[in-house]
């Protein structure tokens, strides 16, 4: 892992390649370059394709990659749509946790109540991810693979403890989150493999959960976003917690030092008050045109604070 | 006679076409073998270029032609100085592409025309340009220092323009006044943004010789007649139609774009209809934006809080090149005394350059940042002179019997002085200090306090001079065989339905359903005197020229149904579609008179039975049309108004500024608006909603970000921020009707009304809630959440 | 240029780009065609199909002018690619219409409440819509609930006071409301 100064260099570095801005500004295009176009009837097949035809990307619904080929800041030469593979397109519950298959739309995720009934976070935190037309079409995992650091799902991947299944040529791995998401629009996936599906674990029974979100504009990325997992003993105090934001650094991350000084806390106004300073510290992002970096602290203490309150409401005790 | 049109909210005719899919916009039309156009433009904010290869984008497979300043012949030429000024020399304007230099960001430096969209992206990529980066300076108020990087070599200092308009003895004044507020305010940089950004498509009859352009402009007749002068050809070979237009915004009265030249001349070349489509990001980097401006602004006050002297000294940013002229500082410099009756003022602008997109109108055209300067220094005069926001309003208002109040000395952008012909500006303060709650706000903000929210008020005054000349054109032509009534004029629309209001307006002349009176604009094949659509003009100019005609051809459609009728004219009554003599069965339809004024030799239809040679009514002791008549029933005519006609209004707003997220929340916000008589309130009240929600977007949202190297770093929808839905807060709109006395129909333009004063309001919203913790000051738009927190940090 | 230059040149009509087949039902009507593999699905119903009623506004998902239905869904037809469309079926504006010519309780109520003014966000803004009312959800009215629904669609003209008037007005002709 980078050191803070380096992950401070790096970046502002990324920031002139991040989503819609690049340097040759100049050059406008807004229609996609030359692809080959393949369409793979199951996931053996896909990853063929993809060992097949170097500089190939997987197509799932298209809604992020889809932005960035017509603007030609991707070029693939080839794109695999794995939408018509029937074996990606199911939530399942495995193992008391919530699988989500390679092609599973976010709207139908959200809108899933058995998904819902394990883990209420996911639909939560959807309702933020742009617009129903994009959750429409735009896939759960595609959004995991695309790892903007400020969206929401690989942050909630991440604070639900959850992994993704790799698979290519030599079979499959899985990668928890913590090891996925590497920095922003970057993971740890190899160039052969395509991500099947991601688990999003059971919260603890009992546990209170929050997530709170704050954007320039409905439907935006976040400026920052953070979400939570508490339990607590039978005397009320925390017992366990899980916290995690999204927007203020290159990738989500977890708020450790949060997390560590709230177990054993009654969660007093003043205990939540020093979970929010310590929430701070965590902010990593420079200042951009929708933050500066004080005010993403200030803006993550107040959600930290928020998430913190709403999540111990929910907690059933013991 | 039915009842009266004119003041109505009337259903708009245009709607059906447009809400079944129907319209017919630039893209929409439907072009056999038609090639399209993208652009290469400069990656640099400056740079020389040292050579341009063409010749692997020529090979590319599709591609039909690649154009650059050396094959473009005639067209190798600055761009024309639409609007001169003695304050500019040697004004800059760019080339239609780049040649030895660029100078923004987005600069068209060739052409690729090729068989579609897709391909001519492709071998966009292929032509190899040189460069030479150069330095820049973008700050403002930098740029205008010695040793500054100039923009234009020619301009030290990067000064394009620098002119100052006195009224009154402000000097004078100055040293009479016994307490004097100076502020610094900024306006940031924003951009039209209308939903289809730009379209230009072309066909050329070789046979004919005669070139057709669709274009989605404000200025079709402008645009022909930059085409006929730069192409050397007649002005009846080129015929320029905006179709259906997507909004335009001020963006699309700028001509002629580059494209608007080169997508002509490659028709012409190529012998194959051509057409460009701007892309949502050659919108931001490549079509003319609007607003940065920074103000010093002092008032000379009395201890009473009466305004003698006003002084204003500003920096307008105009971007690379300055081809509209000084239009929007003139009209921010002839706003700043808003509605006030101060006598002295002392204004100067300097318009700089800066490698940035070119600056031409944005709806609201500097009366946003004219409206922000001298609010937010009224609210500090009221502040420092303990004395409440809506008093000191109050005490500087002009007064009902003021006017006619004239600023002698200003001249307003159309050259005229500026005259603040009618309005009841006191009663309309009244109205918005009743509206928004000014009595039981202190409770109800102290209330809030209490429970840990800060709540402010909001308010802000504003003044738009509308209606500019030189003049608009109406023809008016009753149909002989449907009896519809066709009208045209020479501007034209991009939604604000004016195929609508201009209805009702003849409508009440002619007694015809507003929806069988047919508008027709935009289309230079059909009228061709005129001049566009900018300033909020449409409905003062075209309307009044539109009304004159209609008078005439009501007094023709009476005179000659008076005839067949064999009644005296004072008798004949226009109404549903009819001529006809109220009490007797005596009646005819418009359709017939129309056809028996004029004598036919064929009988289409039984109608016109009545008009042939050999039909009973015939004259057969003369000429069937005797000299001097015209046939059918038709005029033209015109109306020029001789100064502009000043609308008005208050806004007010309580808001809430969330300490935690910082967020604004905009709990209530009223309008008090003044626009003279409205012909159709509900298309009124919309022309306000939607300058408010730009207003919105200008506010709290919108800005144009640069790097320092002059790269634009949000030039897309995700990073510039359009409020949706969600962002924009309800409105409640209030009317007074004080009519213009400087037109027919007494009416005043609404167009940019609705945005010009919400930063103005919020600022001082935002400010008020804020007052508790420390103070801080609001002088600059848009209002981001890491302002408002760096205000709440410092206390 | 000289007079014999057009004789010069070939302007071939078409690109080159590689196709393939693609077979879907739109308004009811069900085709095939060849279309080039790139072909973003808004250019294909717009320039291939001659449906120009869908907008294009942005190209990036944003604006939601060229926002349709796919398989009753609504739908960005800007970030879909036609080819992947195939098989689908695809509503746009034209189908709004009734069969008799008049308009739909939607469209009469964008055209009662002013809800439109250029009318080049429009058909998006109401493919939008008639996803949520044809969906079975239960419509929240509240003037929050209805900012929400039509938030995602961009509308630089009516300041979006009068669509929301609209969707409510709308609600109520349908027995929604």
């Amino acid at each position: 892992m980078a050191a803070a100064g380096d992950e401070l260099r790096m970046w502002r570095n990324f920031q002139r390649r991040a989503r819609f801005f690049r340097p040759d500004v100049g050059e406008c295009r807004v229609k996609p370059p030359l692809f080959d176009y393949l369409v793979a009837r199951s996931s053996d097949e896909a990853i063929r394709l993809l060992s097949d035809n170097p500089g190939a990307m997987i197509l799932a619904g298209g809604q992020s990659l889809i932005p960035a080929m017509n603007f030609r800041l991707a070029s693939p030469s080839a794109l695999i749509d794995i939408s018509r593979i029937a074996a990606l397109k199911s939530i399942d519950i495995v193992d008391g946790n919530v699988r989500v298959g390679a092609a599973v739309k976010h709207r139908d995720l959200e809108q899933s109540d058995a998904a819902f009934a394990v883990n209420p976070l996911m639909r939560t935190a959807l309702h933020y991810v742009a617009h129903v037309p994009i959750r429409n079409r735009g896939t759960t995992v595609g959004s995991l693979c695309h790892a903007d650091a400020a969206a929401e799902m690989p942050m909630i991947l991440l604070l639900s403890d959850g992994w993704v299944m790799a698979e290519g040529p030599n079979g499959q791995r899985k990668i928890p989150a913590a090891e996925f998401f590497e920095f922003h629009m970057t993971t740890t996936r190899e160039a052969d493999e395509m991500i099947v599906s991601a688990t999003f674990p059971a919260l603890p029974s009992g546990a209170g959960y929050a997530f709170a979100e704050f954007a320039r504009r409905k439907g935006d990325y976040a400026v920052a976003a953070v979400g939570a997992i508490l339990e607590c003993d039978l005397d009320g105090r925390v017992a366990a917690a899980r916290l995690a934001a999204c927007g203020i650094a290159s990738r989500p991350i977890r708020l450790f030092d949060v997390e560590a000084s709230l177990v054993g806390a009654n969660l007093s106004d003043a205990e939540i008050d020093a979970a929010g300073e310590l929430a701070k510290e965590a902010v990593t992002a420079p200042d951009d045109a929708n933050a500066t970096t004080a005010y993403r602290q200030h803006l993550l203490a107040s959600l930290t604070r928020r998430v913190i309150r709403e999540a111990s409401e929910k907690v059933r005790k013991g | 006679m039915s009842t009266r049109k004119f003041g109505a909210p009337i259903k708009r005719n245009i709607d059906p076409r447009l809400l079944t899919g129907r319209g017919a916009f630039t893209d929409d039309i439907n072009l056999p073998g038609v090639l399209h156009a993208a652009f290469v433009r400069s990656p640099f904010a400056r740079a020389r270029i040292n050579g341009i290869d063409t010749s692997i984008a020529e090979q590319a497979e599709g591609v039909v032609a690649v154009y650059t300043c050396d094959n473009i012949g005639h067209l190798d030429i600055e761009l024309p100085l639409l609007i001169p000024h003695p304050s500019m020399t040697k004004a800059r304007t760019q080339r239609p592409l780049a040649r030895g230099d660029v100078y923004y960001v987005g600069q068209t430096v060739a052409m690729v025309v090729a068989v579609d969209r897709y391909v001519a992206e492709d071998a966009a990529a292929l032509v190899d340009v040189d460069y030479d980066p150069l330095d820049v300076e973008l700050d403002l108020e930098q740029a205008i220092e010695d040793g500054a990087p100039l923009v234009h070599p020619t301009h030290p200092n990067n000064i394009a323009a620098d002119f100052t308009q006195v009224s009154g003895d402000p000097e004078a004044a100055f040293a009479e006044a016994e307490h004097v507020t100076r502020i610094r305010v900024q306006v940031d940089r924003s951009t039209a943004a209308a939903m289809e950004c730009r379209t230009v498509a072309a066909r050329y009859d070789a046979t004919r010789g005669e070139l057709t352009v669709w274009d989605g402009t404000q200025a079709p007749l402008g645009v022909r007649g930059g085409l006929a002068s730069i192409f050397g050809m007649d002005e009846d070979k080129v015929r320029v139609i905006a179709p259906d237009v997507g909004g335009g915004f001020g963006q699309k009265v700028m001509f002629p774009y580059p494209d608007e030249l080169l997508v002509p001349h490659a028709a012409i070349q190529l012998g194959r209809p051509v057409k460009y489509i701007e892309d949502r990001r050659e919108n931001f980097i490549g079509s003319n934006q609007e607003r940065t401006q920074i103000h010093e602004i002092e008032l000379f006050a009395k201890k009473t809080g009466e305004v003698i002297a006003l002084r204003d000294n500003f920096l307008h940013d105009t971007g690379a090149f300055i081809p509209y002229g000084i239009a929007v500082a003139q009209v921010a410099s002839t706003s700043i005394a808003g509605p006030y009756r101060i006598p002295n003022i002392h204004v100067r602008f300097r318009a700089v350059y800066t490698p940035t997109v070119p600056v031409t109108p944005y709806r609201g055209c500097g009366r946003p940042q004219a409206c922000f300067a001298i609010e937010r220094a009224m609210d500090q005069l009221a502040e420092e002179l303990g004395i409440d926001r809506f008093e000191i309003r109050r005490r500087n208002l002009i007064r009902d019997e003021d006017f006619p109040y004239t600023r002698e000395g200003l001249l307003f952008a159309d050259g005229l002085r500026v005259k603040l012909d009618s309005g009841q500006y006191l009663k309309a303060l009244d109205m918005a200090r009743d509206a928004i709650g000014w009595n039981e706000f202190a409770a109800m903000q102290s209330r809030a306090a209490d429970e840990g929210k800060s709540l402010g008020l909001g308010l802000a005054y504003y003044v738009e001079g509308t209606g500019l000349g030189p003049y608009e054109g109406g023809h008016v032509k009753i149909h002989p065989i449907t009896g519809k009534v066709y009208v045209n004029t020479g501007l034209t629309s991009q939604g604000q339905g004016h195929d609508t209001v201009f209805a009702q307006i003849v409508s009440d002349q002619l007694g015809v359903k507003v929806e069988d009176v047919i508008v027709v604009e935009g289309d230079t094949g059909t009228f061709e005197w005129g001049v566009a659509t900018f300033a909020s003009r449409a409905a003062v100019v075209s309307g009044n020229a539109i009304h004159k005609t209609a008078v005439k051809v009501r007094e023709q459609t009476i005179k000659a149904a008076a005839n067949m009728l064999e009644a005296d004219p004072l008798q004949v009554v226009l109404s549903d579609g009819y001529a006809e003599v109220p009490g007797t069965n005596r009646r005819v339809s418009l359709a017939a008179v129309a056809t028996a004024t004029n004598p036919l030799r064929y009988a289409f239809n039984s109608a016109a039975q009545a008009a042939t040679q050999f039909a009973s009514a015939s004259r057969h002791d003369g000429p069937p049309l005797i000299d001097g008549q015209h046939p059918g029933l038709e005029a033209t005519d015109y109306f020029s108004p001789e100064c502009a006609t000043w609308a008005y209004g208050v806004h007010a707003a309580i808001v809430e500024v969330d300490r935690e997220t910082c967020r604004v929340d905009v709990k209530k916000y009223i309008c008090i608006h003044d626009c003279g008589n409205m012909i159709n309130p509900v298309i009124v009240d919309g022309q306000v909603m939607g300058g408010f929600a730009q207003g919105i977007g200008g506010a709290l949202y919108e800005r144009i970000e640069y790097d320092t190297d002059g790269n634009p770093t949000n030039a897309n929808f995700v990073d510039f921020l359009i409020p949706y839905a969600t962002e924009v807060p309800a409105i409640e709109i209030s009317h007074l009707e004080t009519p213009s006395p400087l037109n027919p129909l007494g009416v005043k333009g609404v167009g940019e009304a609705g945005c010009i004063a919400v930063g103005a309001t919020l600022a001082s919203g935002i400010e008020d809630a804020l007052r508790p913790m420390g103070g801080a000051k609001f002088h600059k738009t848009p209002i981001t959440p890491s302002m408002i927190f760096e205000a709440m940090a410092k206390a | 240029m000289s007079r014999h230059e057009h004789l010069e040149r070939s302007i071939p009509s078409t690109s080159s780009d590689p196709t393939a087949e693609v077979t879907v039902t739109i308004n009811g009507v069900t085709l095939t065609r060849q279309v080039s593999t790139r072909m973003l699905l808004s250019d294909f119903i717009r320039h291939g199909l001659r449906l120009t009623g869908t907008h294009v506004g942005c190209e990036h998902g944003v604006c939601g002018a060229c926002t349709i239905m796919i398989d009753g869904r609504a739908a960005r037809s800007c970030l879909t690619f036609a080819v992947q469309a195939d098989g689908a079926e695809i509503r746009t504006i034209e189908s709004e219409e009734k069969d008799d010519g008049t308009l739909s309780a939607l469209q009469q109520a964008f055209q009662e409440c002013h809800g439109l003014q250029c009318g080049y966000c429009t058909p998006g803004m109401i493919m939008n819509i008639r996803s949520h009312f044809d969906s079975g959800e239960e419509l929240d009215l509240s003037d929050d609930g209805i900012r929400e629904l039509i938030s995602g669609n961009l509308c630089r003209c009516t300041g979006y006071a009068n669509i929301v008037k609209a969707v409510r007005r709308a609600a109520e002709l349908t027995g929604r409301a």
